[in-house]
């Protein structure tokens, strides 16, 4: 271990570390590990933790036993009569919500990021630039709710007071009713989550390509690499460990996002994410047993992050 | 000669550049524009935000447009070129305050010729349009292009059909409202709320960033056992999900009766925020020389001297990058207060979000309101953005 033999520069009295570190692990303790096995016990009981899942199975209906409400918080939005309606409804339930979120989101946030880190290194207004693409950061998602809900605004009538269904008519086409669409509302949501987490991509981004060494580049231009080329086949490979560190941040993101469905539809019209479905099941169905149920599986998927997290951090360490 | 092939190059250059300052400028504004939109409706009388889109405000109303076309040419542009039809005079005006009497009135025919000659009748919506047009001319009730009434009905949490101004100055406010600055305190309103949120987001910064001061200090500079292992766990505590830990928590908020208390939203602040908070001190405080430590035990230091004389101002710049994300974060936050709060100490977000779903259409209220909940994150953003920056990239994720 690398670090194990740091300080001991001064003397210490046995308990005084303890002393330091007792507030904060006391909170934690509290408040995220004490929860967090409660919150698995509570997943395997009924709908007010009295009695275990079980007993909650109807006679003549599919049931897991103690894993029922595992059985219900992941086939109850399916309708598993045929593959085909369960490929069908799969992909309106929160997993497959969750996973487009996870596919578009995360491309587009870290695409856009990365491209406008790029391009703005070479305009004067770079500063101005990042602080614009930056500024939804410091807003609510709430807020930004409230900020596209005006945007995606359908009026009935003839009359269009949204900006984008005001352009729509200005073509020619029909206006259309992006929070009851199925499918296009998604996508809608969507792009709200890229307009607030674009800016943290691309300053994390944009801080990387600064390290990039002038050097390199100048010497592969001199080679007669045109500057898309210098882009993929130098800058790209150089900030790949950044990327990656910036695309899991992203992931573990987008799987803990709420506010954004629960403000704009509430999870309505085929748009619920597996983040608000635990809020919907836990505070509005008021079943403790399924709504700990989905967090639980929430947490299995973010599992892997853990492992991958802990794993840079050794690396850092190592190398310190 | 040599002058003007400089002059080339640089038009050269300039043109070989455009493709990137459109791309870098039509992003900006793809970024900027959804903001501008709330801000400038936040600010449009209700009537013409429900008339047309923001970015009329400043076009002439739609219906002087239509009264032109339609009556115009015959009535004068003030409507009082016909002595036996003074369009100016409010006792005429009176009698066709809407689009049906109007177009009823404009199918009728005068001395038996048709009203409007070979013109075509305006459409229903040209006809509303006019009518409200008359009105003004007519002296009546003239709309201001901007207000800041929708700002004052957010604050108050007014919901009248009119608005608290006006209904206040004619007496007739709604039940509860006394028409002075104890309205600010109404639990519906965003001046309640601002309050709230300050009240839940001071301590919460303050008590987690205090903790983590002394945390951070054990794991840069103090030696214990499993000191290494403790911070690997700590990493990967960042990334667990509120989610996973609302429910036990509320189960035994209930039972200490710490539901819909400040205590019980900050201490879930402190505890949630700890992990990332420690983990920033501790890499800062890391990374101080050495030897400021050990000439400082030298001269006879303690642990606790060199913590607070020697750690705590160095570490300043953590200190407050940590205060301004931790800051952002609780300001911002939806489902905490939603869990533990509720609408017993409503913050801005929840009063928001409550809005959305019980107003439907009230775009006056808000898109004020919204603006009113953006407005000290924004100032703390634009002031402080370097080490807001400088946190982001010196931490991973929490929440």
């Amino acid at each position: 271990m690398a670090n194990n033999a740091t300080p001991q520069i001064m003397k210490q009295g046995r308990l005084t570390p303890w002393l330091y570190l007792a507030p904060a692990i006391i909170v934690m303790g509290f408040f995220i590990i004490y929860p967090m096995f409660t919150t698995i016990w509570l997943s395997f009981q009924n709908r007010d933790g009295t009695q275990p899942a079980s007993a909650t199975c109807v006679e003549g209906r599919p049931c897991w036993g103690m894993f029922e409400n595992y059985r219900y918080a992941l086939t109850a939005e399916l309708n598993t009569s045929t593959i085909q309606t369960t490929w069908q409804t799969f992909w309106t339930s929160s997993y497959g919500n969750t996973i487009k979120w996870i596919a578009f989101m995360v491309s587009g946030t870290v695409g856009i990021g990365l491209f406008f880190a790029v391009l703005a290194e070479r305009v004067k207004y770079e500063a101005l630039a990042k602080a614009i693409i930056f500024m939804p950061m410091a807003i609510s998602f709430v807020g930004a709710g409230v900020i596209w809900g005006f945007v995606y605004d359908y009026g009935a009538g003839d009359k269009q007071i949204g900006l984008l269904n005001a352009i729509i008519t200005g073509l020619g086409f029909k206006p259309m009713a992006f929070m009851s669409t199925p499918g296009a509302n998604t996508i809608a949501l969507i792009v709200v989550g890229i307009w607030i987490w674009t800016g943290f991509c691309m300053t994390v981004l944009a801080a990387a390509l600064k390290s990039v060494p002038d050097e390199i580049l100048e010497a592969a231009r001199v080679d007669g690499a045109n500057e898309w080329r210098v882009f993929w086949s130098v800058m790209v490979p150089i900030i790949m460990p950044t990327i990656t560190v910036v695309v899991t941040t992203m992931v573990i993101n987008v799987l803990k996002l709420f506010d954004i469905v629960y403000v704009m539809t509430g999870g309505n019209y085929g748009t619920e994410v597996i983040a608000n479905r635990m809020y919907t099941e836990m505070y509005i169905n008021f079943n403790t047993g399924r709504g700990t149920a989905v967090a639980v599986i929430l947490v299995v998927l973010i599992i892997p992050f853990v492992y991958l997290n802990i794993r840079r951090f050794l690396e850092q360490e190592a190398m310190r | 000669m040599s002058q003007s092939k400089i002059t080339r190059s640089s038009i050269n250059r300039f043109f070989n550049r455009m493709p990137l300052h459109l791309a870098v400028i039509g992003l900006m504004l793809i970024w900027l524009i959804p903001t501008i939109g709330l801000l400038v409706t936040s600010l449009r009388p209700v009537q013409s935000i429900n008339t047309n889109g923001w970015w009329m405000v400043m076009a002439a109303p739609p219906g002087m447009e239509s009264y032109n076309q339609y009556c115009g040419e015959c009535h004068g542009p003030d409507g009082s070129k016909i002595e036996t039809a003074d369009l100016s005079d409010p006792a005429v005006i009176e009698q066709y305050p809407r689009s049906i009497q109007l177009l009823g009135m404009l199918r009728q025919e005068i001395d038996g010729q048709p009203h409007m000659g070979d013109l075509e009748l305006p459409s229903a919506q040209e006809a509303a349009d006019i009518a409200a047009q008359l009105k003004k001319m007519a002296g009546g009730e003239v709309t201001p292009r901007l207000t800041l009434n929708n700002y004052i009905d957010a604050l108050v949490g007014y919901r009248g059909t009119n608005n608290y101004v006006d209904d206040c100055e004619a007496g007739a406010q709604a039940a509860g409202m006394n028409c002075n600055i104890s309205d600010l305190l109404n639990p519906r309103g965003m001046g309640r709320a601002f309050i709230n949120s300050l009240i839940v987001t001071i301590p919460a910064t303050i008590l987690p960033i205090l903790f983590a001061a002394f945390a951070g200090y054990a794991f840069a500079w103090l030696d214990f056992k499993g000191r290494y292992w403790l911070f690997a766990i700590l990493v990967g505590l960042q990334v667990i999900p509120l989610q996973m830990t609302l429910v036990p928590i509320s189960r035994l908020y209930a039972q200490l009766g710490l539901n819909g208390t400040f205590w019980g939203v900050w201490l879930f602040h402190t505890g949630f925020g700890m992990p990332y908070s420690i983990y920033l001190m501790r890499n800062f405080l890391g990374t101080l020389p050495r030897d400021l430590f050990e000439s400082a035990y030298l001269d006879g230091a303690s642990h606790w001297t060199a913590f607070y004389k020697l750690a705590i101002p160095l570490a300043m710049p953590a200190i407050a990058a940590l205060a301004i994300f931790q800051f952002l974060w609780v300001w911002n936050d939806l489902l905490v207060a939603l869990v533990f709060l509720g609408g017993k100490h409503p913050v801005m977000t929840y009063q928001i979000s409550n809005m959305v779903s019980s107003l439907g259409a009230g775009w006056h209220l808000l898109t004020a309101a919204a603006f009113l909940s953006m407005l000290l994150p924004m100032i703390v953003f634009f002031a402080f953005q370097r080490y807001f920056v400088r946190g982001m990239l010196a931490g991973a994720v929490k929440g």
